[in-house]
């Protein structure tokens, strides 16, 4: 079922460049060559009847209602497979179309039940409503012949049910599983009577191959395939748009509320990002928002080992402002800081920010990009000029070859892997680097040219042998680069790739990958045509992430493949606002836009604006916050809506950080494994409970709309201004659009933006500027921002973390498509149906020679820490190599990873950790602790006691 | 902070821009590196390892730059 209110077209929009003109029901109508009739009449406010026909998925001409009358031509054709054509004359209505659409609907109605469009699950029943539109109430032909209306529903799956006696059978649903999605899960099974809706071999949704990520549902023209969530809630009575909290691809969604009480979320088929689709977190893991775990009441205390005692909003602000002038006061201006949040809003971590530069009177803020794409604006910067990705997501439709490097869309960013898969049903090259054997390597219809399975962190080895074969065999753009490029630097970086000793036979030693693997890859990514790059953490990671960044972009650019649509350097962002809170000045060194704190016309600018003095000095990151918390130096910290004490690396040396510290103020919606470590705890809102803006990894700016009242009484960005008042520095916005008039008053890639223009918009892609005011959905067209794109010599620096006799093994971690980041949402939702812990792929051979079978306990020792976690034995991973999730507290992922991380930005490097794996059988003695330190603090939760102060 | 930390960071950039040929140069982009991403207090520090400890633990263009920032302060 589409959203409610929406006008679904039919079929697709065609977008030929030439138009053609024909008569609809006596209108002229007007309409891009290749439109259907169906649609062309949508279009002119005509809306033919139909079932099997959706405006997502290709004309099926299956149903038969949709039957149309032509001039000049025999028959009755169907206006969904039927194309226009100049000077067409259609009928669609006529005493003969209406004969035949009855007798069709009676035979549906036949075996469909009688109670449709009573219950909620039915109330926007297609066939009802279609049925109504033709004044069909009664079936001639419902006798006592075979239906289908007592067959069980399946309730498997937590979120949707099937309920076969309401489907029509009109395909919409494996349609869209295959076209949309690309799961391939469902088929129509059997023929004639018996033919019906089956997931993968006749199993029940849940043990299917099906990935829920609701296409099915949304495509389901009955209420065969329902939300539970709308059987249970009821008929939702408003719809608000808004963007998923979830991953770095910013899906637009119309949630549907019932008083207040979300329904469902439908995605929105406007939605620039996904178009109508979505993923089984953004579609139906929303019930964290209104879970018990969340608090919603200001608490303090004293010290850790203290109950949390209930105070309201005015002693809480009071006592963190308090404390915070405290420790200035002690131990100096520089001794408290902030963390922004890639999950909060882009009007809220500009406000942090900005809170921490004008009311703390420092620079000592950070995000928690810092340690994910931080390398990204880095690498981005320095080479092309700008730190963001260079195209929209769209424009994959049009690559011809596509490289994924350390990244898995499938499970991280789900959206965009369907479409990038779409891309590749259709023919482009596909080239896997990474050294699991993530889905995309084989999946259904699709298969990597090319999987480069190389060993963790030596990224920049192969991706110096990649353009090693692209310099010496003549495969660059040289009038590109001639044209574009800083030509000292493009003949250095030409002369370093060409040494013999990055040729592939030479770095094969690091990489573990054959040398004619890398040849052939390297040939096809230069000469077939589009190329496009896109990666993930698996590329930032590292203590050579911006390294790696920058030989991205340097092969790129000697390639030509920047600048247009179907090429580019895009890399796929982890959280929702990762791109946004980098834009906004979340970094310790930079103003929003990217502007170093150092350059006095830019501080200058903030100065009048913020009425303070501004530092000309970077502040600290936040693993020098925490060196600076052990050394006494750094006391206090503000934290909205992250989570350190399970994200950061190395847990151990950060919760001693946490432990040193004296006033730690967390903002957030559960009492999460920071807050474990806080004296004063702020609520926070969920995505549903506050207005503002995300960006996600297209650079694309889309609104955040309130759909329910915060459960504290506070949106986020509230309670950043009551702190700043609290401390001083006064702020007064009424609402979001304020902050973002300020950010466009202060930064130049967003000096056009308004609320406004994005209403109108839908969404926006920065920069969004006199020069280009309705966005820019490519950039780096004519030339790269910086002017001249800049080569950087890429020395492959082995890392200090290498497999030892000791640590045999490399642990790499990553996602999975049910969890997300530290879980605190997806924890607190059924997906954990799919996933409820963590687990440790082990490749056979590694486990055979250590006894260890799928499901046992496995101890995994690093220098850093030991973990034990269940095993999965599996040849996803390659020999020498383990790799497992962050998504659970109690596993302590990074009780194991180290403090290594990348030279420029200090992105710690998770993806590369030497350990040592063997059979326990009890868990670590971290392990042990984190649960005696959890049962402590929770009974400290419920022990606390209101106050009336 | 520990000096032993702020000095494989010192390193770490200076492993990058080693792969200048020239020497002087490589150690100006680490030392310019390190005070635009550096906080003073961590550049401080690192100044004071290089004059109270010799730099003990800085490979040579990581020396060369501290020697800079040190001059520079």
């Amino acid at each position: 079922m589409y959203s409610k209110g929406y006008h679904d077209k039919g079929t697709p929009a065609a977008d030929a460049p030439t138009n053609v003109t024909l008569e609809i029901d006596g209108q002229t109508v007007t309409v891009p060559d290749g439109t259907s009739i169906m649609r062309a009449a949508a279009l002119a406010d005509v809306n033919v009847p139909k079932l099997c026909a959706t405006d997502t998925l290709k004309a099926f001409g299956s149903c038969r209602l949709c039957l149309v009358e032509i001039e000049g031509r025999r028959g009755f054709p169907a206006s969904c497979t039927t194309l226009v054509a100049d000077g067409l004359k259609v009928k669609t209505e006529s005493p003969k179309l209406t004969q035949l659409r009855r007798n069709v609907m009676e035979l549906y109605l036949s075996d469909h039940p009688a109670d449709c469009g009573s219950t909620p699950a039915s109330s926007r029943c297609e066939l009802h409503e279609m049925a109504g539109k033709l004044g069909v109430t009664e079936s001639r032909y419902r006798l006592d012949g075979k239906q289908h209306l007592q067959s069980a529903k399946d309730e498997s799956n937590p979120y949707f049910t099937f309920d076969q006696s309401e489907c029509i059978v009109c395909s919409r649903c494996v349609r869209a599983c295959d076209d949309i999605q690309g799961t391939f899960a469902l088929t129509i099974q059997g023929r004639g009577f018996s033919s019906k809706v089956s997931a993968s071999q006749d199993e029940p949704f849940l043990a299917s191959e099906c990935v829920s990520c609701g296409a099915c549902v949304e495509s389901c023209p009955t209420g065969a395939l329902s939300e539970k969530s709308l059987i249970q809630v009821g008929v939702p009575n408003k719809v608000t748009t808004t963007t998923c909290a979830y991953c770095g691809v910013g899906c637009s969604f119309n949630v549907e509320s019932k008083d207040g009480e979300v329904v469902r979320m439908a995605p929105n088929r406007d939605g620039h990002a996904n178009h109508g689709h979505a993923c089984v977190k953004g579609r139906f893991a929303y019930g964290y928002a209104t879970h018990d775990d969340r608090i919603t009441s200001p608490m303090i205390r004293k010290s850790i080992d203290d109950p949390w005692e209930q105070v309201s909003w005015d002693v809480a602000i009071n006592h963190a402002a308090s404390e915070f002038r405290r420790i200035q006061a002690k131990y100096g201006r520089d001794s408290i800081g902030g963390i922004t949040s890639s999950r909060c809003t882009n009007e809220e971590t500009f406000l942090v920010q900005k809170l921490v530069r004008a009311a703390f009177g420092n620079n000592n803020v950070d995000t928690c990009a810092r340690v994910c794409h931080s390398p990204t604006g880095y690498g981005l910067k320095n080479t092309i000029g700008e730190s963001a990705g260079t195209q929209n997501f769209d424009s994959v439709m049009k690559a011809d070859v596509i490289v994924v490097v350390g990244a898995n869309p499938t499970e991280g960013h789900p959206v965009f892997s369907s479409q990038m898969k779409r891309r590749l049903r259709q023919g482009a090259k596909l080239i896997v680097i990474d050294p699991r054997e993530i889905a995309l390597v084989k999946t259904p219809h699709i298969e990597a040219d090319y999987h480069l399975p190389l060993r963790p962190g030596t990224n920049v080895a192969l991706f110096n042998s990649i353009a090693h074969v692209i310099v010496t065999e003549g495969l660059t753009k040289e009038q590109y680069v001639a044209d574009r490029c800083e030509a000292d630097s493009y003949t250095k970086w030409k002369a370093f790739v060409a040494e013999d000793r990055n040729a592939p036979e030479n770095t094969a030693a690091s990489t573990g990958v054959k040398p004619e693997l890398v040849r052939e890859a390297a040939r096809m990514y230069a000469t077939a045509g589009s190329g496009a790059i896109y990666y993930g953490l698996g590329v930032t990671e590292h203590s050579q992430g911006s390294t790696m960044v920058m030989c991205i972009a340097n092969l790129a650019m000697a390639t030509g493949n920047v600048g247009r649509e179907g090429v580019g350097i895009n890399p796929l962002r982890g959280q929702n606002n990762v791109q946004g809170s980098c834009d906004m000045g979340s970094f310790p060194h930079e103003f929003s836009g990217y502007r170093h704190v150092s350059d006095d016309a830019t501080r200058a600018l903030f100065e009048k604006d913020w009425g303070v003095p501004l530092l000309a000095e970077p502040g600290l990151r936040i693993p020098n916050m925490f060196e600076a918390a052990l050394d006494g130096s750094f006391m206090g910290m503000y934290i909205q809506g992250e989570d350190p004490a399970q994200s950061d690396p190395d847990t151990h040396h950060v919760t001693a950080a946490f432990k040193a510290m004296e006033c730690i103020v967390v903002q957030d919606l559960f009492l999460n494994e920071t807050a474990k470590y806080a004296h004063v705890f702020l609520p926070g809102s969920s995505f549903l409970e506050k207005d503002g803006t995300f960006t996600n990894a297209e650079r694309r700016v889309s609104r955040v709309r309130k759909v329910m009242e915060p459960k504290a009484g506070f949106q986020d960005w509230e309670v950043t201004m009551l702190l700043s008042n609290a401390l001083g520095y006064p702020m007064h916005y009424r609402h979001p659009s304020e902050i973002m008039d300020e950010i466009a008053r202060l930064t130049p890639t967003f000096s056009e933006f308004t609320y406004e223009k994005l209403d109108r918009a839908g969404s926006l892609q920065w920069p969004v500027t006199a020069e280009a005011p309705d966005g820019t959905p490519t950039m780096h067209v004519d030339h790269f921002v910086r002017g001249k794109g800049k080569f950087f010599v890429t020395e492959f620096v082995p890392t200090n973390e290498r497999a030892t006799r000791r640590y045999p093994l490399l642990l790499t971690t990553g996602r999975i498509l049910s969890q997300y980041n530290v879980g605190a949402q997806t924890r607190r939702t059924k997906n954990s149906t799919w996933a409820a812990a963590d687990v440790l792929e082990i490749h056979p051979h590694d486990a055979e020679t250590r006894g260890i079978k799928t499901g046992d306990m496995v101890g995994l020792t690093s220098r850093s820490g030991e973990i034990v976690l269940p095993a999965d034995v599996t040849d996803r991973v390659r020999p020498g190599v383990v790799y497992t999730t962050f998504h659970f507290p109690e596993s302590g992922a990074n009780v194991v990873t180290t403090e290594n991380s990348d030279w420029a930005t200090n992105c710690p490097e998770y993806k590369v950790t030497a350990v040592e794996i063997v059979k326990v059988n009890h868990p670590s003695e971290w392990q042990k602790r984190f649960h005696e330190f959890t049962e402590q603090q929770l009974r400290l939760l419920k022990g606390r006691e209101a106050t009336h102060a | 902070m520990r000096a032993d930390r702020l000095v494989t960071m010192a390193n770490d950039i200076g492993h990058f821009f080693n792969a200048d040929a020239d020497k002087s140069e490589a150690a100006k982009s680490v030392a310019n590196h390190i005070k635009r991403y550096w906080d003073p207090r961590m550049r401080r520090e690192i100044v004071a390892h290089y004059k109270e400890a010799g730099g003990a633990g800085l490979d040579p263009v990581a020396r060369s730059a501290v020697a800079l920032l040190a001059t520079s302060n």
